[in-house]
């Protein structure tokens, strides 16, 4: 036990070092699946048949592959086209585009509970279809995918642990040259575990702060688990 | 090397990919729905150790615990890396799994349960005949999404040396120099995969619902 | 000599603070038919369910028969066997057929073989007129024919005793016809009967005694005639005028 807390004190710093890594990756992949997700989601909702079967066809592929599939395409794979990226960008990528098809989902679900009787009374009153979608619907809809949405982060910041495979130096990269030089691969990654709850736990207090905040009275949506 | 060798090549991990899938699912299901009904029915000491259980379980990135566990099996039992791998990866799925089961169950109301001992079945028959027959329906829907999940992070037992749809996409990338290739090639394969086990719990969850007149 | 099948003594039931019924006594005699009314939140679902052991009362005894099943160490489910309930919101097996329901406690708990155990089920489903929906599951069935399998599910294990929790309050007018016809039926046959219920109608006809509960206390029982037309007590009165007046009303608009 006294040695497992030692690795604290000997690693501490490069564990914070990959903390940070870890929590830049959610950030960037958080924001580029946020804007790319609203993106999918009004072009599955309001876009011509063809750009919503195409928003559909982008979500089903990007939930249906593994993540650390879509990393090696981008990483490994596309250079062969002459797209090449440093290991840290193509992780924000894979992050991003991943992260994208959830956020999309979450978004769709409550513009879909908005309904069209929202559009229909935004219309009524002279608004044109996308003035109606930026004044009457992305307002509400944005605050109603919040307690839905504040899954993502968590899971995206536990998701980020993977990209060590291509060697970014995050948290797990950092975790992985500890339990080399120690040879004690199970304490190791127990005290990598124990920084990840730390993270989780953060954030997840952080999110729930957020939510009472922003919270409209009378306004809720169920969500499943 | 033409195509087909290429593609039979990295297919061929499927057998890998889909014993793990089929050793972890069952695994984490087992023992989710224990800890579920110990969770839901075993008093506020047993929900108190479930709910953290679940809480860190959760909390910690499937990599990082499978890792753990992988290493800690292997350190006691000499077990190959499919095994090791596979049941860690179970152990992963089990939190989420007792989540579900509990979500399923709690869903199933107090009511069915008091119906039932009013008729005379003690509590164990009542939740055996009443509560899980109904709570197994409902839990399908997010099952089926847990399951997408666990074919999916099979793809993680890649680290551990596994010869799995990803390993030999990246050895045969390796080899020819066709990583681009090779790594969507596992890429359909893995959505086959996922797409073909959605669309089955999906037909599992028609034939299985409940006759009603709206 | 009429023969006590429950009696209930003393009994008193809180939930922390609230007391819902204090020193409750009644006695339920052999195919007696008690209804007991009384405005809601006055304990009379409470004391169906301790009566049913479906939750403890904090003091006082009940006995079923000559069993005092209050006592420590009884076999809770060997008791309810023996006491039938039927419950406001129907409560069916939502995955079982109507058959399916009544069969359950009879192969489960009374251990009857399947062939013995659909013979009785269809013949308790026949005696409540739904023979013929016995492959119907509840999401298949109107209101009230979910409650005539609520019925039947319960008559199913011969019990003693049936207890019936507003059977009807969660029916739809044009339903709760076919529901008291059943329980009139009964009441008929001999079958014991306590039933909690606003049916005035049901109570004036068919109960041996009526009960009035109020606040957790019992002001007063006697038979349907001195309760509504000689009643001891002006908050009996009270309270009978404005529900007769009400349901009264209610059943006139029904035409």
């Amino acid at each position: 036990m006294l040695t497992w807390l030692g690795y604290f004190e000997r690693f501490g710093k490069n564990f914070l070092r990959g903390a940070g890594v870890t929590l830049e990756l959610t950030a960037v992949g958080l924001a580029i699946g946020f804007v790319l997700g609203l993106m999918l989601a009004l072009a599955r909702s309001y876009g011509p048949k063809w750009l919503q079967r195409a928003a559909a066809a982008y979500i089903a592929v990007f939930r249906g592959t593994p993540l650390l599939v879509q990393l090696f395409i981008i990483y490994y794979g596309l250079p062969e086209l002459g797209i090449a990226f440093s290991q840290n960008v193509a992780a924000y990528l894979a992050l991003g585009l991943n992260s994208a098809a959830y956020q999309a989902e979450y978004l769709r679900g409550s513009i879909n509970a908005i309904g069209a009787a929202q559009m229909e009374a935004g219309r009524s009153i002279g608004l044109s279809k996308w003035q109606a979608i930026g004044y009457v619907i992305l307002p509400q809809a944005l605050r109603l995918a919040l307690p839905s949405w504040s899954n993502e982060p968590i899971s995206l910041l536990k998701t980020t642990a993977i990209v060590f495979l291509i060697a970014v130096q995050d948290l797990m990269a950092e975790g992985k040259r500890a339990a080399t030089t120690t040879f004690d691969f199970v304490g190791i990654y127990l005290a990598v575990a124990v920084v990840y709850l730390v993270m989780v736990f953060a954030l997840d207090a952080l999110l729930k702060f957020l939510e009472r905040k922003t919270k409209i009275p009378g306004m809720d949506i169920e969500t499943r688990r | 090397m033409d195509f087909g060798q290429f593609l039979s090549y990295i297919a061929s991990g499927t057998v890998y990919t889909v014993g793990v899938t089929l050793i972890a699912l069952p695994a984490g299901l087992l023992i989710g729905t224990i800890l579920a009904l110990f969770y839901v029915y075993g008093g506020k000491a047993a929900a108190r150790v479930m709910n953290l259980y679940s809480t860190i379980f959760r909390g910690i990135p499937p990599v990082v615990l499978l890792f753990i566990l992988f290493f800690a099996v292997s350190k006691g039992i000499n077990l190959s890396a499919f095994w090791a791998g596979s049941l860690s990866l179970g152990v992963v799925s089990s939190a989420y799994q007792m989540e579900i089961v509990r979500g399923a169950l709690l869903s199933v109301s107090g009511d069915q349960l008091m119906a039932a001992r009013a008729v005379g079945l003690s509590r164990m028959q009542a939740i055996r005949y009443v509560v899980l027959p109904q709570a197994v329906r409902l839990a399908i829907p997010p099952w089926s999404n847990e399951a997408a999940i666990v074919i999916k992070d099979s793809s993680l037992v890649y680290a551990l040396g596994v010869p799995e749809i990803l390993r030999r996409a990246q050895l045969i990338g390796a080899s020819s120099q066709q990583y681009l290739l090779a790594y969507l090639s596992a890429a359909v394969i893995y959505f086959l995969l996922v797409s073909l086990t959605t669309r089955m719990l999906n037909h599992l969850e028609q034939k299985l619902s409940i006759p009603s007149n709206p | 000599m009429p023969k006590p099948i429950l009696t209930i003594k003393n009994l008193t039931k809180t939930y922390g603070q609230n007391v819902i019924f204090q020193n409750l006594d009644l006695t339920v005699n052999e195919g007696d038919t008690i209804v007991i009314i009384g405005p809601s939140g006055t304990g009379k679902s409470t004391l169906l369910r301790c009566v049913n052991l479906l939750t403890r009362p904090n003091e006082g005894q009940i006995w079923l028969d000559d069993l005092e099943i209050t006592a420590k160490g009884t076999d809770e489910d060997q008791v309810r066997q023996h006491i039938g309930m039927v419950f406001q919101n129907f409560l069916l097996f939502n995955h079982l057929t109507a058959l399916g329901n009544v069969k359950l406690g009879l192969t489960r708990v009374k251990h009857l073989s399947d062939e013995e155990a659909t013979e009785k089920a269809l013949h308790e489903l026949s005696r409540v007129g739904l023979a013929d929906r016995a492959d119907h599951y509840p999401g298949q069935l109107s209101g009230g024919q979910q409650q005539r399998v609520g019925i039947a599910r319960a008559l199913a294990m011969d019990p003693r005793v049936m207890l019936f929790d507003e059977p009807t309050s969660a029916l739809d007018p044009e339903l709760i016809g076919e529901v008291l016809e059943v329980m009139r039926k009964l009441a008929l046959d001999g079958m014991t009967m306590l039933v909690v219920t606003h049916e005035m109608g049901f109570a004036r006809e068919v109960a041996d005694r009526i009960v009035f509960m109020e606040k957790g206390y019992i002001v007063e029982e006697g038979s349907p005639d001195e309760m509504f037309n000689h009643p001891k007590f002006d908050r009996t009165r009270e309270f009978l005028w404005k529900i007769t007046e009400l349901y009264g009303k209610k059943e006139k608009e029904a035409e």
